[in-house]
């Protein structure tokens, strides 16, 4: 832990001055034209998506003789399969960042109070994390949906739940190598509360491990929300989604091979994209992951 | 070293525990089975006679007693909507899921591991980024994405391979790939970041200068180290390894364990539930378990940290 630090400080001069990679710059270009998609769908949509026009069921794209407002044609129910791509890259997204989100919160504070505090708390909550690992997360998701509802609200909050223990363990593990540093046992001494103790000594210094954590975690989740819709359990119908697209147009792959391949595609885009990003920010940071 | 294996077993034996209660409470709040047995309803009489009939009337607690003195010998009851011994559903079923892991494993081991050193030892070559770039799709890509791909590609244009069902062995090539590409992914990437690691490290300077050939640097030095982590990795994906082979079971149309595992969830089959939980539950910590002797055995500093 010592040697990390050691060696970020004695880079940080001449990281300012590297220039960022061109691949960068078109990984960034990429992602904000995707979250750009995502955020103005209502305006960039040529048509409403869930609108159904069953005499124009499963029109190929205009350029391969399809109807020429319709530029991915139209899946089974005939409605325009650009518009339910970009809704559905919407909802797939917000999903997705909310869910990162939360999770990477909870197990934030949970590793903090764990590590900092030790002793029968840490016991407890690290024995949380043995039984969040031992459980079939799949089994949560069900019998969550089957308690709570199918609504958005109930999906987001299980998504949330799925990596929280990454996080608790990350913290935790990063917050024993910094608690037994002298200025933690300085600011004890100053009579700092332990809530300012976690939250400006020790936070700040554990910040680059976790922002690739969460990097590398968005993708994750966001393809664990394309799987369960995909399952049919995540985002239900007639809400778009890109992983619910893959799965309903999987039924028709022989005869409209767009209904797969266009959300597949972006799927892809948003994946590869956040990860190589997040790969980069790894390296950069000089942040070793998957511990 | 037999006290540090002796409180992980005590904490895995809890972690079961844990895991059971909260499945038992949460099936039996999620909805009574013959609700959904019966969609068209039931009397109040049938009710309390089903009920009756699985001990399904008694409160809670004394169900979950009963429940843990018929596993502490050996009885995992019946299926509820089946009406036949548990064991006998997942018997039947285990073959073909088995055989996908078994696959899945060796093409893990037999590709992940080369590829790593390949993208290591080679870094500034050609060859060494194509390693890794192959690795990086494989990490990227979800199983769902792959299985559909796979079958487009080799069952629909091609007409190579059969895209559903577990029958032969030419039924297993593409189930086995979509579950192994991304395990192999990550140990390549996994592996390759340690061996630069230990690359750099003084000892593997010192093996070289007292004049080792480079293979034995290689192959004694350096990929011994850069394997203690790797196996921690591959304990940690087991999980996931778990939930793609379900997603993998849906898509090919698989008979495996993971089906009648799904099936029980939406039907509430109680016993086969438990079954299922339990089975997941005692793999995830035996191999945990395994994977902390064998680091503990490898390293010395874990066992006296411990």
């Amino acid at each position: 832990m010592a040697s990390l630090f050691e060696a970020s400080a004695a880079a940080t001069p001449a990281r300012r001055r590297r220039p960022l990679p061109a691949y960068v710059i078109i990984l960034m270009v990429i992602g904000a034209v995707l979250v750009l998609n995502a955020l103005l769908a209502p305006w960039l949509a040529p048509f409403d998506p869930d609108t159904t026009r069953l005499l124009r069921r499963l029109r190929p794209p205009s350029w391969l003789g399809g109807p020429s407002e319709s530029w991915f044609g139209t899946d089974q129910l005939g409605r325009d399969l650009l518009s339910r791509c970009i809704y559905g890259l919407r909802t797939s997204l917000g999903i997705a960042l909310v869910g990162t989100l939360i999770g990477c919160a909870v197990g934030t504070t949970i590793g903090l109070i764990s590590g900092y505090l030790g002793r029968a708390v840490d016991t407890v909550l690290m024995m949380l994390v043995d039984i969040q690992i031992a459980l079939p997360y799949l089994l949560l998701v069900l019998v969550g949906i089957a308690v709570l509802g199918t609504d958005l609200s109930v999906l987001i909050l299980l998504i949330s739940l799925h990596s929280w223990e990454n996080y608790a363990r990350l913290v935790r593990g990063q917050v024993l190598a910094v608690r037994a540093l002298p200025y933690i046992e300085a600011s004890e001494a100053l009579g700092a509360s332990t809530i300012r103790i976690l939250f400006r000594h020790v936070l700040p210094n554990i910040a680059s491990p976790l922002l690739v954590m969460l990097t590398l975690n968005f993708p994750a989740i966001l393809l664990l929300e394309s799987s369960l819709s995909f399952l049919g359990i995540g985002v239900q119908p007639p809400t778009a989604s890109l992983g619910r697209m893959v799965g309903e147009g999987r039924h028709q792959m022989l005869a409209a091979w767009w209904l797969v391949v266009a959300p597949a595609a972006l799927i892809l885009m948003v994946t590869l994209t956040a990860q190589l990003l997040g790969d980069w920010l790894r390296d950069r940071l000089d942040v070793k992951t998957e511990k | 070293m037999l006290r540090y294996l002796a409180g992980k077993g005590f904490r895995s034996v809890l972690t079961v525990f844990a895991v059971l209660l909260i499945t038992f409470v949460a099936a039996r709040i999620s909805g009574n089975p013959f609700q959904f047995l019966y969609d068209d309803g039931l009397t109040q009489e049938e009710q309390a006679a089903l009920d009756q009939e699985f001990g399904l009337d008694r409160p809670w607690p004394a169900q979950f007693v009963s429940y843990l003195g018929q596993i502490a010998r050996g009885n995992f009851g019946r299926s509820i909507a089946q009406r036949r011994p548990v064991v006998h559903l997942y018997a039947e079923a285990i073959g073909p899921t088995l055989r996908l892991a078994a696959l899945s494993f060796l093409a893990t081991v037999a590709i992940g591991l080369p590829l790593g050193l390949t993208a290591a030892l080679a870094r500034h070559s050609a060859l060494g980024v194509a390693a890794m770039g192959v690795a990086f799709v494989g990490y990227a890509v979800p199983h769902f994405l792959l299985a559909i791909i796979l079958i487009l590609i080799f069952s629909f244009y091609l007409n190579w391979l059969p895209s559903i069902g577990s029958e032969t062995w030419w039924h297993f090539i593409m189930p086995t790939i979509t579950l192994s590409a991304g395990l192999i992914a990550a140990i390549a990437r996994y592996l390759r970041g340690e061996m630069l690691g230990v690359l750099s490290q003084d000892f593997v300077r010192t093996a070289r200068a007292k004049g080792l050939p480079e293979s034995m640097v290689i192959g004694k030095h350096a990929v011994r180290n850069a394997l203690i982590p790797v196996i921690t990795v591959l304990g940690l994906k087991f999980n996931g390894l778990v939930s793609g082979s379900l997603i993998v079971e849906t898509v090919f149309s698989f008979q495996g364990v993971g089906q009648i595992f799904i099936g029980s969830v939406q039907l509430r089959d109680y016993p086969v539930l438990q079954f299922g939980v339990i089975a997941f539950a005692l793999t995830v910590v035996v191999v945990n378990f395994l994977v902390d002797a064998l680091y503990a055995v490898v390293d010395p500093r874990v066992r006296r940290s411990g």
